[in-house]
């Protein structure tokens, strides 16, 4: 057996309100690839922070190549040979790839020169493990595969000998995804010891030796990759048998409630965005939109959203010209959005439940009357809807923000989804909550359907897809570059188109 | 309140200490500002007669500031009122009270109103910081009057650089004689109560509110939010603005070039004191007034130099700040 | 009007920009660190204020103005420890902290001035201060001679103060912290930096700086203290470094157009025959403010996270 690197013992780690890990001990052996396998909010994220110092355990230790080490903060790890690929990049978008590489390396009073030595070397290295990539350009050009490669280059030029990814595939297509799967197969054969953190049971299976399944923060298990299978990783992650239910794919499919016909749409930058896409969505089916995040979904769903101003092309929505009107008209005709980014949009995070439940209709009856908020109104409104939606919560009137993001995702969708929508906009609807809240609004989303509505799913996981949706339109730089049947078997096609190649090169090929 | 409390009590011991340096005796030196505060009736009244456009221009902030915009410009906003209600009740002179005192009022509101929007209109249409036109916008309203009270409507005798005194009609009647209260107390209260009922019980509250915590989720939601802010800035100018025509019509009668001793700076603390509640700025707008004129009667019984009351509430401020009064009103911008 | 005496008003005029520009140039260079790491300060006002209280006092009583220019950053420095104490450390709301600077150091620097100096009104009207050294041959080059060769050395420091600025931000790794601060404090924070520690830094310089800039007010271009003597300075320093975008040389620049309305104004008022009034011109630098402010307007440019508390999760 080969010698251990990292030896977990007894981590407990609480923030206020939850306790994070509860006691996890680990060892990861030198030079093996070691999964962390979990649900969100398993601990698994918070644990390797600990690792790489940003956060301090409330107890228990943890030895390093036979030592006990105290890590007060990431340099104390770099120091040692640990580096971290957060899943959100840390990387100071208007610096070069060079100053991002260098930050921190060097003590304060240190004249930086000589940044073309740097390049060089960054260059070199770079070369040396074949990730191409210009140490002088700015890193908020550089597409979302090219800045995982920064990160990775940062911990190399740092020189680890044990490097943790947090969830690298999320942002990539999956033929991108076993190149970096194979990359780091690569680099375990010359040393180092990698940890990923996944909750994705075929990735597992593909790249590692180990496995570890993380529940509830608590390590379930440690098991051998080659005597594991997906079945029973999935049980020790979930605690129960689950056969992810797929809905029934029933709908029937009715008249043409979206159209859109050659559609573009600028960024907040102002470049092209969506370039000319025409798709339509019927009443009764699910269209998914699958592409590698970045590719131009989130400017598309806020054009239909009427949030942001189209540049070209027409938006027809049940009959009537429907680009570049206000939300609030939208609303009216019958649609409905629940927003990428709860936070950002869907929830305002310092407002109570009940207020959050009233956001697309605070001046209207009943709840408004006179230009008056009608207090009592309000607070039946979301009492009804948190029953209704099984959202878990002390009170209405307690802060939004207070609640779990599965619970804050239940009431968007309650609130979207009471006014019976005509056409239903959902983007990432289940990015960062839990297995249960998943479910409960994957069936949301399906029930919708089965009533009539016309919906358009946005997701940048596969599994959510094909899970749910009819077809699926791919979205690569802003174009529509294939339609699908949403059928698992094709998830290579789909992963390639996610890459570019358009459907008729594809054909072409064949 | 307790943390505002203790802010006050970190103050005044703050102050203590620098009145012990400079070599005065602080309980002395405290105990004739009390007195000076509420120590007699007409004592009193000049509180509550320098909490009046307080009051009223902090009901104005926490509209702005719970909207998301920060309104520096309080100042100019208040010497624009004035020298408008100042126009209105010198050029009126022919109707009755009645009919006067309240175009009066609202010429001063009119133009506050203005002079905020206008900052407003430039951070909507140009995406200009708020903080810094404000800021220009004060030092251009305060030349502005001056160069009024010293050209074009300085009085007809042209002695002193003032205006004429503005007709007898167009004054606010006296509500607790023989001192100079008068009905603009009142009004700061109604203000006050009125503000608080659009911010927290109304339809466009709820909207100014959503824009102050969260731009996208306004829009979202439906909201203008260009029109929101440039109404946050057009309610806070015009509120502004009233408390500068109050103190023309209630006390001045006149307009000169240091109508306000920073009444509109003093506003924006007593309402991030008050943590942006109107209601809460009744009792902030007291406290700071009762600092002002308490401290005018111990430079004069005491001889203790009265700008030590900006350093006890500069220190209030700064105390709230650090005991966290001000954590709710942040949230959604917070990083996590 | 006779070109000789354009020639000459013009001369007059160049020969007070820079040194009216000289106050604005400390006070927005320090800023400019300060808001790079993402700390707002609104009471430079406060601070500058302050700074020349101190530098006046203090040479008031040693008679060396070098002591009181040392004991306005020591003064500059103490207000960024709180500063940054109340907004890094308590996570205070920035605007808060900085409007109650203002009123403090107002507040403050006129107390202490009645308290100390009330009896000695005569006296301390006397007193050293940097005088202006003449470069000798070049200060008698005609137009610019003045301009440029006979200033105070707090004057001629200016460029190399900026000059060092920019060097220390574009080119040494603790410049590349407090620039990756300001835009994206986490990655700074798993990077293994201490992003408080840093933002502390920034502030530290920035109100030093603020001291020095009002420092300059009494013992350089002045050799006296009143009132409210910044007058304003510290919001229009403010605006400066929003419009020099963020770096230094363009702070420096932009401080210099400022220098130059300001000249322009004093002048203006000094020429007799003119008939426009002084509040026009005095309203000159404020509103041309508000004009470049509007067209030069370019957000874009403004670090992400100015103004917002890191909270390390």
């Amino acid at each position: 057996m080969s010698e251990t690197i990292l030896k977990l013992d007894k981590i407990v780690k609480t923030f206020p309100g939850t306790v994070a890990n509860r006691g996890i001990s680990l060892e990861i052996r030198k030079g093996e690839i070691h999964c962390l396998l979990g649900e969100n909010g398993a601990g698994k994220t918070v644990l390797m922070s600990i690792v790489y110092g940003l956060h301090q355990a409330d107890s228990g230790h943890i030895f390093y190549q036979g030592e006990p080490i105290d890590l007060r903060s990431p340099k104390d790890a770099i120091k040692r040979g640990i580096g971290m690929v957060h899943q959100h990049f840390m990387l100071v978008p208007n610096l070069t790839v060079a100053e991002n590489i260098i930050l921190g390396q060097y003590p304060p009073w240190k004249v930086l020169r000589r940044m073309d030595q740097v390049e060089r070397r960054i260059e070199k290295l770079s070369q040396k493990f074949g990730l191409k990539i210009d140490p002088k350009a700015p890193v908020h050009r550089l597409s979302v595969g090219e800045q995982q490669r920064v990160e990775i280059l940062k911990a190399l030029y740092h020189g680890v000998d044990l490097l943790i990814l947090d969830e690298p595939t999320a942002v990539l297509t999956p033929q991108e995804s076993s190149g970096l799967l194979r990359f780091l197969k690569e680099m375990a054969g010359h040393g180092l010891t990698v940890i990923f953190i996944t909750h994705k049971l075929d990735e597992v299976m593909q790249v590692s030796d180990r496995v570890t399944v993380l529940r509830d923060g608590r390590k379930v298990e440690t098991v051998d990759t080659s005597e594991a299978n997906p079945r029973i990783l999935a049980k020790l992650m979930v605690g129960r048998e689950v056969f992810l239910e797929q809905p029934s794919k029933k709908g029937t499919q009715g008249e043409e409630v979206l159209s859109v016909r050659d559609l573009s749409v600028d960024d907040e930058r102002r470049l092209p965005a969506v370039k000319g896409v025409t798709f339509s969505v019927r009443s009764g089916e699910i269209v998914g939109i699958a592409g590698v995040s970045g590719n131009g979904q989130s400017e598309l769903a806020l054009a239909l959203a009427g949030l942001s101003p189209t540049a070209e092309g027409e938006i027809e929505f049940c009959g009537e010209v429907a680009h570049n009107i206000s939300p609030r008209k939208l609303s009216r005709l019958g649609f409905a959005h629940v927003p990428e980014d709860r936070h950002k949009m869907g929830i305002v995070l310092p407002f109570t439940v009940a207020e959050n439940c009233i956001l697309h209709d605070f001046d209207n009856h009943p709840y408004a009357r006179n230009g008056f908020l009608q207090s009592k109104t309000i607070t039946a409104h979301a009492n009804d809807l948190a029953q209704r939606y099984d959202v878990r919560l002390s009170g209405v009137e307690q802060r939004i923000g207070e609640l779990s993001g599965g619970n804050q995702q239940k009431i968007v969708m309650a609130r979207e989804l009471h006014r019976r929508p005509r056409l239903l906009l959902v983007n990432e609807p289940t990015r960062g909550i839990d297995i249960g809240a998943t479910e409960f609004v994957r069936r949301q989303i399906a029930a919708q359907r089965d009533a009539g509505a016309a919906v358009l799913l946005i997701s940048s996981d596969l599994e959510e897809l094909f899970a749910l949706s009819d077809r699926l339109l791919i979205f690569f730089e802003g174009r529509i570059v294939g339609e699908t049947p949403a059928r698992k078997e094709l998830i290579e096609e789909i992963g390639l188109m996610m890459a570019g190649k358009s459907m008729e090169s594809f054909s072409a090929e064949k | 309140m307790a943390p505002p409390s203790a802010a006050v009590a970190v103050a005044l011991l703050v102050g203590g200490i620098l009145l012990l340096f400079a070599g005065y005796s602080p309980l002395k030196a405290y105990a004739v500002m009390w007195t000076g505060a509420f120590g007699s009736l007409n004592n009193l009244a000049e509180t509550l007669l320098k909490s009046t456009p307080l009051i009223l221009i902090g009901s104005g902030l926490a509209v702005a500031f719970r909207s998301g915009i920060w309104n520096i410009g309080a100042e100019g906003q208040l010497y624009a009122g004035a020298v408008a209600a100042t126009l209105a009740g010198i050029v009126f002179t022919g109707l009755p009270a009645f009919l006067l005192v309240p175009l009066v009022l609202m010429a001063g509101m009119l133009s506050g109103a203005i002079w905020g929007g206008l900052a407003g209109f430039l951070k909507v249409r140009f995406g200009a910081s708020e903080i810094v036109t404000t800021i220009m916008l004060n030092f251009l309203a305060i030349i502005a009057t001056s160069y009024l009270v010293t050209g074009p409507m300085i009085e007809a005798v042209g002695k002193f650089p003032q205006t004429a005194q503005i007709a007898d009609a167009a004054r606010l009647p006296r509500i607790l004689l023989p001192t100079r209260l008068h009905v603009g107390f009142l009004l700061s209260l109604g203000v006050a109560v009125a503000t608080y009922l659009l911010l927290f019980k109304s339809s466009r509250g709820y909207a100014l509110r959503t824009v102050g915590i969260s731009p996208d989720a306004a829009r979202y939601a439906g909201i203008n939010v260009g029109a929101g802010l440039l109404a946050a800035m057009a309610i806070s100018g015009g509120v502004a603005g009233l408390a500068g025509a109050v103190e023309v019509t209630g006390l001045t009668f006149r307009l000169y070039q240091e109508i306000s001793p920073g009444y509109g700076f003093d506003g924006i603390a007593v309402a991030l004191l008050a943590n942006n509640n109107p209601i809460g700025v009744i009792f902030t707008g007291i406290l700071f007034g009762a600092l002002r004129s308490g401290s005018e009667v111990m430079q004069m019984n005491a001889q203790v130099p009265s700008v030590l009351v900006s350093v006890i509430q500069g220190v209030v401020l700064l105390s709230a700040a650090a005991l966290g009064v001000f954590r709710i009103t942040q949230t959604n911008n917070q990083e996590e | 009007m006779d070109p000789l005496v354009i020639v000459s008003f013009l001369a007059a005029v160049l020969a007070a920009t820079w040194r009216l520009a000289t106050p604005f140039i400390y006070t927005s260079l320090g800023e400019v660190f300060s808001e790079r790491a993402g700390v707002l300060n609104i009471g430079l006002e406060g601070v500058m204020l302050i700074g020349a209280f101190t530098a006046f006092s203090i040479t008031f009583f040693t008679g060396s103005p070098v002591w009181g220019l040392a004991a306005a950053m020591a003064g500059g420095l103490t207000c960024g420890l709180l500063f940054a104490f109340l907004t890094v450390s308590l996570k205070a709301n920035q605007i808060v902290v900085g409007a109650a600077f203002n009123l403090v150091g107002l507040g403050l620097t006129s107390f202490l001035y009645r308290s100390i100096f009330s009896g000695r009104m005569e006296t301390a009207r006397e007193y050293a201060s940097f005088s202006p050294l003449e470069i000798p041959l070049l200060s008698r080059l005609p137009f610019f001679g003045e301009a440029l060769f006979q200033q105070n050395l707090m004057v001629y420091a200016t460029p190399f103060v900026v000059l060092a600025g920019a060097f220390v931000l574009y080119r040494t790794a603790f410049g590349l912290s407090v620039r990756s601060t300001g835009e994206h404090p986490r990655t700074v924070d798993a990077a293994g930096l201490p992003v408080g520690l840093i933002r502390y830094a920034s502030v530290l310089i920035g109100c030093a700086l603020a001291a020095v800039g009002g420092a300059y007010l009494t013992v350089a271009h002045t050799n006296q203290f009143n009132e409210g003597i910044t007058s304003g300075r510290g919001f229009i320093a403010l605006a400066v470094v929003v419009i020099g975008r963020w770096s230094p040389w363009g702070a420096f620049f932009i401080s210099l157009l400022f220098g130059f309305f300001y000249a322009l104004q004093l002048r203006l008022q000094a020429v007799s025959g003119i008939t426009i009034p002084y509040q026009f011109l005095q309203a000159l630098p404020y509103l041309l403010t508000l004009v470049v402010f509007v067209t030069l307007r370019k957000r874009a440019d403004a670090p992400s996270a100015l103004g917002v508390p890191y909270k390390s999760s």
